[in-house]
């Protein structure tokens, strides 16, 4: 084997080892991974506060129940249903090249996500209004209040980047400098904090209803 | 999934999905409205919880269609929310006094 022969197969060699070093894991691309990474750390910070949460309430005797209404709360729920169907739209519209129509269907779930995050400071506001705060409350212990303004401000501040991020990206998804996998990545995000409150109404709020 | 791959599939997957995630949310209303125990009422109502999340995850943010990336997050979601299950008997000692102290 001449000189030569040995310096390609050593370059093929290496290229190859270059291939495999970064070849997108479970043939993902980076952005979408770091994206499905962070939403396992977030389910992680939910989770602790999910339990922590439960921990609490099943060791307090006199845990209040002053939920009346579902009303508000199935309000809620709906739109944020609702904002993770016109999301998939969204993407989808992206990914066949329906370029206004994308946008068109990332402002609507954003509308949706105001909306959302409105009825739910309207809620806080009805609640502090009855006297109920992060440290005290007139119907039992006080770490009611902690407990439920906590994981719903979580949740809100969630919501909030959520609406800003879709704003933000749909905005440059517009101007040409993102593409459908930057708005379809903005989507996982969505769909997440869709699923966060999937766990949060039944443990946060359905449980806690006055009977 | 390719663009391909999701242009043929449309639209109706996903909101047949979505329609099985409003029936599965109305049904933790009507389990809420149950005269059940708390404790009946908590595990029914996380049941419905998991499967509402499986559909979110495996349609909307499309695990189903990436069997390795569907393990890898399935796994580690997994482990760290089962390992935050330690504290729970401290919080049922707390509620009824020491179990099992005979």
């Amino acid at each position: 084997m001449s000189q030569a022969d040995l310096s390609i197969h050593g370059q093929v060699s290496r290229s190859a080892a270059t291939e495999v070093m970064t070849a997108p894991a479970f043939s993902v691309p980076a952005k979408k991974m770091a994206m499905w990474l962070f939403i396992i750390a977030d389910s992680a910070t939910f989770a602790g506060c999910l339990v922590a949460y439960g921990f609490v309430r099943n060791a307090t005797p006199d845990w209040p129940r002053p939920f009346h209404s579902i009303t508000n709360v199935a309000l809620m729920t709906f739109i944020l249903l609702t904002s993770s169907l016109t999301m998939l739209i969204a993407v989808q519209s992206a990914q066949k090249g329906d370029k206004s129509g994308a946008f068109r269907w990332t402002m609507i779930t954003a509308v949706f996500g105001i909306v959302f995050a409105v009825l739910h400071i309207r809620e806080w506001l009805g609640m502090i209004g009855e006297g109920a705060t992060l440290f005290q409350n007139p119907w039992g212990t006080p770490l009611f209040g902690a407990g439920f303004f906590s994981i719903t401000g979580l949740h809100l501040l969630h919501v909030t980047g959520g609406v800003v991020a879709l704003i933000a990206v749909g905005l440059k998804y517009q101007g040409g400098r993102y593409n459908a996998d930057d708005l379809e990545i903005t989507g996982l995000y969505w769909h997440f904090v869709d699923l966060v409150w999937m766990f949060v109404v039944p443990l946060v709020y359905l449980l806690n209803l006055a009977h | 999934m390719t663009a391909e791959m999701q242009k043929s599939s449309g639209i109706g997957k996903d909101v047949a999905v979505y329609v099985c995630l409003l029936i599965l949310a109305a049904v933790q209303f009507v389990i809420a409205y149950q005269h059940i125990s708390a404790s009946q009422m908590f595990v029914r109502m996380l049941a419905v919880a998991i499967v509402e999340a499986g559909l979110a995850l495996l349609f909307f943010m499309h695990l189903w269609e990436n069997p390795g990336l569907k393990w890898f997050v399935l796994i580690f979601t997994v482990a760290v929310i089962l390992g935050m299950q330690y504290g729970w008997t401290d919080a049922f000692r707390l509620s009824n006094g020491v179990p099992w102290a005979k």
